[in-house]
């Protein structure tokens, strides 16, 4: 593999007195799907965030294409190429997707001096970019509120793509979808990380993870129990680091192995 | 994947006729429908629509047209002003004192009016993007300011709460007629003079034709109502107007400048309440420290009828002019039909719950909420 294109290395972040990263090192590589998994609790939210630039890290380095980064806000990780893809996914139902799309970042045509919207362009692009994805929409004015789950979740991806993410990360993506949806989102992840975009894949369901990940390293309390690639690691032994080893698998004898 | 995922077959095909008519505006145009044709049935022989009649709906529908249009905006983008109607009153009375009990040229009086307006729809603009309290409450604070100042100041200075004497103190300056005169009168001479048009008979005015010219109230009215409308469809701006208040959150995730976005619009319908409030002061010629009294709600409730959604996020400047229109001819149409005029209230909340209503539905068939 080439170099990564972002290393984390010893990250560390205190919230007052408590230690919600105890020293945490991973690293992402372009093209493949990373895969951070952990239980409520466990340090992914914190990590994802201090990784696009919403916290600071109390101790740790952050290199970002060999070189090393200290983001002041979300603005910077944006500019410099990593996209936050969140539960609550920066869309307005109300408007139209085509506008959701390029929302803060509108294309402009000059008339008689003046910059106007340049909706034509707008709308051939999403309609092209949804298309991509696999999303047939009605047209490009069609409301997002009339889409599902899955395809916001997918329309939000595409945004992130298009406006030129290196580093996508997705936070729990797939948790509030059904059956379908998640294929068709878990899909869409395999296509952006052939496109040589490094996803970083947030999730606490093992299936999931096992779909599409290259690699996977798994948090506890704060703290990470290595990475391990596709192929090196049984479903059953990742759910069991994530519980942290042996409560759940007394658990999971009582409950016939189906968590 | 199969194809089962990329389209739905449990979508049914809408048909483009009734694609055509989900749109905000459909409420306003079809009240705007049904109010021309109910007075085209009962009032047609009133004189409501010979050209005095159709001049005099016309210009109190401008009025409401003009200040919907600053709340439309602002309503769009999240947020409400309570004090438009305290603003068109404290504008007034400061060019009143500016420009008579100060004795300044009335150009300068109105540029500093337009000033210190905007810097006060700047300031309401400004509390609530900081504070993060509800515009509702920020502005009905600002209501009442305004207009106390407006009652104290000339009441101070002059010992009386009507000022009067602007017109003949705007006699000959340059910028009074940008908001008190009336263009195309050759035209509507012409037209008196040919018989198109009636004429005076009798008194001073003999001769003359009954309108006189287009009065730049109603120029303002549609400049604006063109302004806000390109603005808001047509541009990037426009885009951050609907993102900020769709959901300020999501559009800060994306990079919309949301408190400034909020600020302008704040000003820009501080900006409309001042033209409305100059508008008025140069026809009448004095500024009262009651004009513009309730006007705050009149605005709301015209942009509502327009098809705005009053959490924000969802509108037309469009609609909100249609809403100003139906305002004014019911208004209007009421005093011709010879419609007792306590029942104009009546009917204007039939018709807000009624467009209210109909919104609603349209509103769920575009967004396709449940």
């Amino acid at each position: 593999m080439s170099d990564p294109i972002i290393r984390m290395t010893n990250i560390e972040k205190h919230f007052g007195s408590v230690i919600a990263l105890a020293g945490v090192t991973v690293d992402f590589y372009p093209g493949e799907c990373h895969c951070l998994l952990g239980d409520n609790g466990a340090g992914k939210s914190t990590f994802i965030k201090t990784m696009s630039g919403v916290h600071k890290p109390t101790a740790g380095t952050i290199e970002f294409e060999g070189k090393e980064m200290n983001f002041a806000d979300p603005r910077d990780a944006i500019t410099a190429g990593i996209a936050t893809v969140y539960q609550d996914l920066a869309m307005i139902p109300l408007m139209s997707v085509s506008r959701n799309f390029f929302m803060g970042n509108e294309p402009q045509k000059k008339i008689a001096g003046m910059s106007f919207f340049d909706h034509e362009h707008a709308n051939d692009v999403t309609m092209t970019e949804m298309k991509k994805m696999g999303i047939n929409l009605r047209g490009p004015d069609q409301a997002v509120g009339t889409l599902s789950g899955g395809e916001r979740q997918t329309v939000a991806i595409a945004r992130a793509v298009h406006f030129g993410a290196k580093v996508l990360i997705l936070d729990e993506p797939t948790s509030a979808l059904g059956v379908r949806q998640t294929a068709n989102v878990l899909a869409t992840v395999d296509r952006v990380r052939k496109q040589g975009i490094s996803v970083v894949f947030i999730t606490h369901n093992v299936r999931h993870a096992m779909a599409v990940g290259d690699r996977f390293t798994v948090l506890n309390r704060g703290k990470t129990y290595g990475t391990a690639s596709r192929g090196e690691i049984t479903p059953e032994a990742l759910q069991d680091l994530m519980a942290g080893g042996e409560e759940l698998a007394t658990l999971e004898g009582s409950l016939g192995g189906t968590v | 994947m199969s194809d089962a995922t990329n389209s739905d077959e449990r979508i049914k095909q809408t048909s483009r006729f009734r694609q055509a008519l989900i749109r905000p505006e459909l409420g306003g145009i079809v009240g705007t429908i049904a109010v021309f044709t109910f007075f085209l049935l009962f009032a047609f022989d009133s004189g409501m629509f010979n050209s005095q009649g159709v001049m005099n709906w016309s210009v109190v529908s401008a009025q409401f047209m003009i200040i919907a249009v600053g709340a439309c905006l602002l309503m769009i983008a999240g947020e409400f002003d309570l004090s438009v109607g305290s603003m068109i009153g404290f504008a007034g009375m400061m060019i009143a004192i500016f420009g008579i009990t100060l004795g300044w040229p009335m150009w300068m009086a109105i540029i500093m009016t337009f000033i210190i307006c905007t810097a006060f729809g700047a300031l309401n603009g400004y509390i609530v993007v900081r504070t993060g309290l509800p515009s509702f409450i920020v502005t009905l604070a600002t209501l009442f300011i305004l207009r106390g100042f407006t009652i104290f100041i000339p009441q101070t200075l002059e010992r009386k709460t009507i000022i009067g004497g602007i017109r003949e103190a705007a006699e000959g300056d340059w910028l009074a007629p940008v908001f008190g005169a009336k263009i195309f009168k050759g035209f509507f001479q012409w037209m008196g003079d040919v018989g198109i048009m009636n004429v005076f008979t009798r008194g001073n005015l003999e001769g003359q034709p009954v309108v006189s010219g287009i009065p730049m109230l109603i120029v303002w009215a549609l400049a604006l109502v063109v302004f806000g409308h390109i603005l808001l469809t047509r541009t990037r701006f426009g885009n951050w107007i609907f993102a900020s208040g769709g959901d300020a959150q999501a559009a800060r995730y994306t990079g919309v400048p949301v408190d400034r976005v909020k600020i302008l619009m704040f000003m820009f319908t501080a900006f409309c309440a001042t033209v409305f409030a100059v508008c008025q002061v140069m026809e009448f010629g004095s500024a009262g420290a009651d004009r513009g009294l309730l006007k705050e709600f009149e605005a709301i409730i015209a942009v509502v009828i327009g098809g705005a959604l009053l959490t924000g996020g969802y509108g037309s400047v469009i609609g909100a002019a249609l809403g100003a229109l139906i305002f004014g001819v019911v208004q209007q149409g009421l005093f011709f039909a010879n419609v007792e005029s306590s029942l104009f209230r009546v009917f204007l909340g039939v018709i807000l719950l009624a467009a209210v209503i109909l919104n609603t539905y349209i509103r769920r068939m575009i967004t396709g909420e449940r």
